[in-house]
């Protein structure tokens, strides 16, 4: 029954969407107020009925009704509490599902709180949302039914992946989902105001906060995806350029450049078709990644679907999406008027150059990913795309971006006087000289790109203070006036300080464990030892262990320095017997200066050897506590009052079409 | 592509055995086992067959590693630029897969025979074609790969060139709303004359 209610209401949900789609837009082109205002009830009720399908997906896992497909599939019934919630996500239409539910959450958001929103402007923005939710919708019932049932029942299911059964995991696609769909808020105003035919001030201030909330959950789901490969996979690797880490990527890029551009629509009135632009490019973004993942068209570490029907139809949908705003945007986007104008070096310009480098570096990923899938496709030879390529193009470009991101907040908007700005800044470059001698004599010499990302990241965060110190006045007035300023500082402009901080303090982290990692593999005896990156790991044993719903081999090893003991590390091997797959839990303990991180592997030989990996991996937090910092300070900047207190009330309210006969 | 279709027989004889002929099913069926039997030995199995094509585990094992050490960074080194050719996107340094494991050992085994890193790269690529390069060769195939990101750079670079100079000519034509008059061009470059 409850799975029945939940596809029923599912079905609801397509049909109120329509309406939605619909109604509000043809009102808002008539000028019908009555019309417009069915965007809200029909937004609200929307959003009501996937939640309760929501609920009863996840009511099946909880109680584990194996009578549903999706249950058998992807519970068990020894799997922990935790796991069946995160099961209800871990799959095809499950996340799907999970999708749609965030979409229409984000639509009723904009329907609550979007009192001062103009009714035209806010009939269009839930009508482009809506649309795109019926595609969802469609997709979902006609190809990927979540709450399809089996007869008979099956006595229990097949237990969820055992590499997603982890806390990392289980709220990864959460918050990779909240960034992926936030940026459909974007492109809705983005649609919504090539509908008007205007962009303004107002405007910016409305579609900001959206962004950057979908930013900062998106920063959220990159890292937290980035942390469970370093300690799931069992080699101490973060990053891989795989295609579904691309995929996540991509947005973020060009939800970074928007984030910037939108600045200068709303201070400066100038890059508007700019805007509009990467508005569409991040949200297209978001739907290529989902596509890339959901449709099986990689087959790759984290794609679990593979069904060329579901695939061609997301093609579609992204054609139809993608395709469509950017008919809108070339026939309706030269004519947005600007009126800020600038010189090449200034804060806009400072601007438009990480946008330009965003955007690219976006383009750039985009290539790599889907060459060899393009090539293959004309029938070309196979190739691969691997780390090589997207270091040796990707690399290059950030490093004048970084460069340029110390300078540009002391740019002055219009014109500025980069000279000037150079020996204001005169202390960070000799900070960052210091901090790349001061490693190579601490560290000894190591690559080059390390190297230049230590300083860069040296260089960037001295930067971001001084900055901080001018805008206070720091030692120019008394103290406690300084400390005043401190106080009073908008938060947006916090914001910006600590996520340029966080950013410094992740490049750190990059560099720090790209170039300096230690590694030791071999087996050992208990009693044994061997020093890793300075450490001595003392292998005390192993023993058999039994867990929830897998058996596990804990192996224990002391970690001394100097005859010191530091920390007691235990690293497990997991195995599942219901899918028969081993995984590996890697025993990390963190410090300032990088993690202590040991694996245990295979037993060896009759004497109680064990193969083991020891790595030290110098800096590696520092990336998570980069990133960290990057979401804090995306956090506070939609805090700022005047996102609040609300967008100023346009000027004149007459259509642009109307303005400029 | 020969491992697959060998993956696909035996599903379809396993499949074949569950599901297959009637007649054979049902004389296999004991009248003591429930409905949902088959389904469930079906699921187990492509799940074991599933979990022996993918596991996340441990790749260089001790027993490979060379004895000389600038043989074995080496190794490693190369290692690091193949991709382990059954694996998805994974380089053989970093897959425990039994292919991952034959191909580090060839690795060491040319490495042991004297070859220099290139030698050893080559002779991978002759036996497993470019795809075995995670880093792509340089050739007309890749040239769009290749020269894709200065083209994109250099397209986005004249996107911003032409904004930068319709803007100052816009900017031109919007803060000068009438043009100078005699008298005052002349003006103006006196003023010009006597800044320089």
């Amino acid at each position: 029954m409850i799975a029945e209610a939940g596809h029923f209401a599912l079905v609801l949900a397509l049909f109120v969407a329509i309406v939605q789609a619909v109604v509000p837009m043809i009102g808002a082109h008539r000028g019908n107020a009555v019309w417009m205002a069915m965007d809200k009830p029909s937004a609200i009720s929307q959003v009501l009925l996937v939640a309760f399908a929501f609920g009863c997906l996840t009511y099946s896992h909880v109680v584990s009704d194996f009578s549903v497909v999706n249950v058998v599939q992807n519970s068990h019934s020894l799997k922990p509490m935790l796991y069946k919630v995160a099961g209800v996500w871990g799959n095809h239409e499950g996340s799907l599902l999970l999708w749609v539910f965030i979409l229409a959450a984000f639509g009723s958001a904009v329907a609550l709180f979007g009192g001062n929103l103009p009714p035209t402007l806010r009939a269009r923005v839930l009508g482009v949302q809506s649309l795109i939710a019926v595609g969802f919708y469609l997709f979902m019932l006609l190809t990927s039914n979540p709450f399809e049932r089996v007869f008979p029942p099956a006595l229990d299911g097949r237990d969820l992946n055992p590499l997603l059964q982890d806390p990392g995991l289980a709220f990864h696609p959460p918050f990779l989902y909240l960034g992926y769909v936030g940026f459909s808020m974007a492109f809705s105003f983005a649609i919504a105001a090539l509908i008007e035919g205007r962009v303004d001030a107002a405007w910016a201030r409305w579609v900001r906060p959206w962004t950057l909330a979908a930013w900062s959950f998106l920063t959220v789901g990159i890292a937290l995806g980035s942390w469970w490969a370093y300690y799931e996979l069992g080699w101490g690797g973060w990053w891989f350029w795989d295609p579904v880490e691309n995929a996540s990527f991509m947005p973020w890029l060009a939800g970074t450049a928007l984030l910037h551009s939108a600045i200068v629509v709303e201070k400066r009135d100038t890059m508007k078709t700019w805007t509009i632009f990467l508005a569409i490019l991040a949200f297209s973004m978001s739907l290529l990644g989902t596509f890339l993942v959901r449709s099986g068209v990689l087959t790759s570490v984290h794609a679990f679907a593979t069904d060329p029907e579901r695939g061609v139809f997301i093609l579609l949908l992204l054609m139809i999406v993608i395709g469509g705003s950017l008919v809108l945007f070339a026939m309706r986007g030269p004519a947005l008027r600007s009126t800020g104008v600038f010189k090449p070096i200034s804060r806009e310009g400072g601007l438009l150059l990480n946008n330009l480098v965003m955007s690219t570096g976006c383009a750039v990923v985009l290539l790599g990913t889907l060459y060899p899938l393009f090539l293959d496709a004309v029938g070309g030879t196979k190739v691969s795309v691997g780390p090589p390529f997207f270091n040796s193009v990707f690399i290059p470009l950030m490093v004048p971006m970084f460069m340029a991101m110390g300078f540009g907040p002391f740019l002055s908007w219009k014109r500025a006087d980069i000279v000037q700005a150079a020996l204001r800044l005169k202390i960070a470059f000799i900070v960052a000289a210091l901090a790349v001698a001061a490693v190579i004599a601490l560290a000894g010499e190591g690559p080059f790109l390390a190297l230049v990302g230590l300083g860069l990241a040296a260089w960037l965060v001295t930067s971001t203070l001084v900055e901080l110190a001018e805008r206070v006045k720091l030692f120019r007035e008394p103290l406690v006036a300084s400390l005043g300023r401190l106080m009073r500082q908008p938060r947006a402009s916090w914001g910006m300080t600590m996520a340029h901080l966080g950013m410094a303090i992740a490049i750190a982290g990059m560099a720090g464990a790209g170039g300096w990692k230690v590694e030791s593999i071999q087996v050992m005896k208990p009693g044994d030892q061997v020093n890793v990156g300075g450490y001595d790991y003392t292998f005390v044993g192993a023993r058999q262990g039994q867990g929830p719903n897998y058996t596990i081999i804990e192996g224990t090893f002391r970690v001394s320095k100097n005859g010191q003991d530091v920390v007691t590390l235990k690293a497990e091997k997991r195995n599942y017997p219901v899918r028969q797959m081993p995984t590996t839990e890697a025993a990390i303990h963190s410090l300032f200066s990088g993690d202590l991180y040991a694996v245990i592997g295979d037993p060896d030989g009759q004497d109680g050897g064990f193969v083991t990996r020891i790595y030290f991996n110098p800096l590696v937090a520092w990336m998570w506590a980069g990133s960290m910092l990057m979401v804090f300070g995306g956090v506070i900047s939609i805090s700022d009052r005047r996102y609040r207190i609300g967008a100023p009330a346009r000027r004149n309210r007459k259509p642009a079409v109307a303005a400029n006969p | 592509m020969a491992d697959c279709s060998g993956a696909q027989k035996t599903l379809r004889m396993i499949f074949g055995f569950l599901y297959g002929p009637s007649g054979a099913g049902r004389s296999l069926r004991s009248p003591g086992l429930p409905q949902w039997w088959r389904p469930a030995v079906a699921g187990l199995v492509v799940a074991l067959l599933l979990a022996l094509s993918f596991s996340p585990v441990l790749a260089v094992e001790p027993s490979e590693v060379l004895d000389d050490p600038v043989l074995e960074v080496r190794a490693r080194e190369i290692s690091k630029g193949l991709r382990c050719v059954v694996c998805q996107n994974q380089s053989i340094d970093d897959s425990n897969a039994d292919l991952a494991r034959d191909m580090r050992v060839l690795v060491r085994e040319r490495l042991l025979a004297g070859d220099s890193n290139d030698q050893v790269t080559d002779y991978m690529v002759s036996r497993y074609g470019d795809f075995v390069l995670l880093n792509p060769p340089f050739k007309v195939a890749t040239y769009a790969l290749w020269f894709g990101p200065l083209l994109i750079i250099g397209l986005g670079l004249f996107v911003v060139v032409v904004f930068y100079r319709r803007r100052s000519s816009t900017s031109v034509a919007e803060t000068t709303p009438a043009a100078l008059s005699n008298e005052e061009s002349r003006r103006l470059e006196d003023l010009m004359k006597d800044e320089t």
